[in-house]
């Protein structure tokens, strides 16, 4: 197998991005085209926006919250979001007694059709170590802290299978439309290291 | 394999930063390294479990400073080498007379692919094998330390946790990122508690991963 040079001994990875996509298109491997539609769909069609429909759908309509977390797969297919990263969706909800988080300790394996791609602090190796290990203490740093009473179970996307949090609506939202509930939510509250608050 | 990627309950890394207003890609590079690397996978033969391997073939100390970007492309350059597609040190060949060096750029050598048979696109795969476990039940984590690639991480080796659920069966990614078949198996999420994985003491909570039928044993 190919062993790659040390990176001092290397070009930077910019002008490697550069090479090796010039070298793959001579060899017409890939199309420029098809990769800028790929930066396209990350940058401006899949983010925490899709998520943050599927928790405000679950907020105002009790059916639908059961199947999301009956079937986390076929009730995000209900709302059109699918696909690479989100062959199986597993949702779980976040209860006053109950506080879920999301990490993948081996990479950064994420519910992209949910969220989009992760952002950096969930790449971090601080993030990728210490959220199994020291859930409480992390979160506490990362801004939330969570009372004694309530348990934490983290889960660590080791397969296929990606995990949503559904996180608690906040109160003093009882009047607004689903929409409005969607601006809320944020991405972070979605992977466990936050909640929602009323704005 | 035992590497840097397997970070669960490392320590010594600090503080987690969270910068709100970060963008989906901090610099325009770093999206088309994303790009290149979905591209890489077909373009090829490989596929993602070999993708994974690949980031953790990289050297620890450049795995850590390349970024995760930085990880990307130099695993889309490894794959692409391993099958032949580009001869080895094209890439900095390339980047080298980009920069306006004068270098000789390596001929093409004959394309390798892996060759292997898929069960279907994606990893989940219906089998017919009677599942080995149920919720509820005890087991042991196997404490096997494997060289190749593995997603059984090095914190939960060795310890004893409960299934709580099966989930929709899948390639096994030991034997897929090596192109050796596929061996679809059942996977379970299983739960450890935090004095199971790190001793009296700990911080208290659970952990749930997902495990690989033959990641497990009955204990």
């Amino acid at each position: 197998m190919t062993e790659l040079p040390r990176s001092e001994d290397y070009p930077s990875p910019q002008i490697r991005v550069e090479a090796l996509e010039a070298l793959l298109v001579e060899r017409g491997l890939v199309d420029p085209n098809v990769l800028d539609g790929f930066i396209n769909r990350y940058v401006n069609d899949v983010g925490p926006m899709n998520g943050a429909k599927v928790v405000a759908k679950a907020w105002v309509d009790d059916d639908y919250r059961k199947r999301l977390l009956a079937d986390g797969t076929e009730a995000c297919k209900e709302l059109g979001f699918g696909g690479p990263q989100g062959e199986h969706i597993v949702v779980v909800e976040n209860t006053p007694e109950m506080h879920n988080m999301v990490v993948c300790t081996l990479c950064s394996c994420y519910p992209w059709p949910l969220l989009g791609l992760p952002p950096n602090w969930y790449k971090d190796p601080a993030y990728r170590a210490r959220s199994v290990r020291e859930p409480r203490a992390l979160l506490k740093e990362m801004g939330l802290d969570l009372p004694d009473s309530v348990e934490i179970t983290v889960w660590d996307s080791s397969a296929e299978n990606r995990y949503f949090i559904l996180p608690m609506r906040p109160e003093g939202t009882e009047g607004l439309s689903e929409d409005e509930l969607a601006k809320l939510v944020s991405r972070d509250a979605m992977v466990g290291v936050a909640q929602v608050t009323a704005g | 394999m035992d590497g840097i990627h397997d970070m669960g309950g490392t320590q010594g890394w600090g503080s987690v930063e969270i910068d709100p207003n970060e963008p989906v890609f901090k610099e325009d590079w770093e999206a088309r390294a994303f790009a290149l690397s979905l591209a890489s996978m077909g373009v090829s033969g490989t596929n993602l479990d070999a993708f994974r391997h690949g980031l953790e073939r990289l050297h620890p100390v450049d795995y850590l400073s390349e970024g995760y970007y930085g990880r990307w492309i130099s695993t889309a350059e490894l794959l692409c080498v391993d099958s032949g597609i580009l001869p080895p040190g094209a890439v900095a060949a390339r980047a080298r007379v980009m920069q306006g060096e004068k270098v000789d750029e390596p001929a093409d050598v004959e394309t390798q692919k892996p060759q292997y048979e898929r069960g279907g696109a994606g990893s989940l795969r219906e089998i017919e094998d009677t599942p080995k476990f149920e919720a509820g039940q005890t087991i042991r984590a196997s404490s096997l330390r494997k060289s190749g690639h593995t997603r059984l991480p090095a914190y939960v080796r060795g310890r004893t946790g409960t299934v709580i659920a099966r989930r929709p069966a899948a390639v096994l990614p030991d034997s897929t990122a090596h192109f050796t078949g596929e061996d679809p198996q059942h996977v379970y999420t299983v739960e450890f508690d935090s004095t199971e994985l790190w001793g009296e003491g700990a911080e208290k909570s659970k952990v749930r991963i997902d495990l690989f039928e033959s990641y497990m044993e009955a204990a």
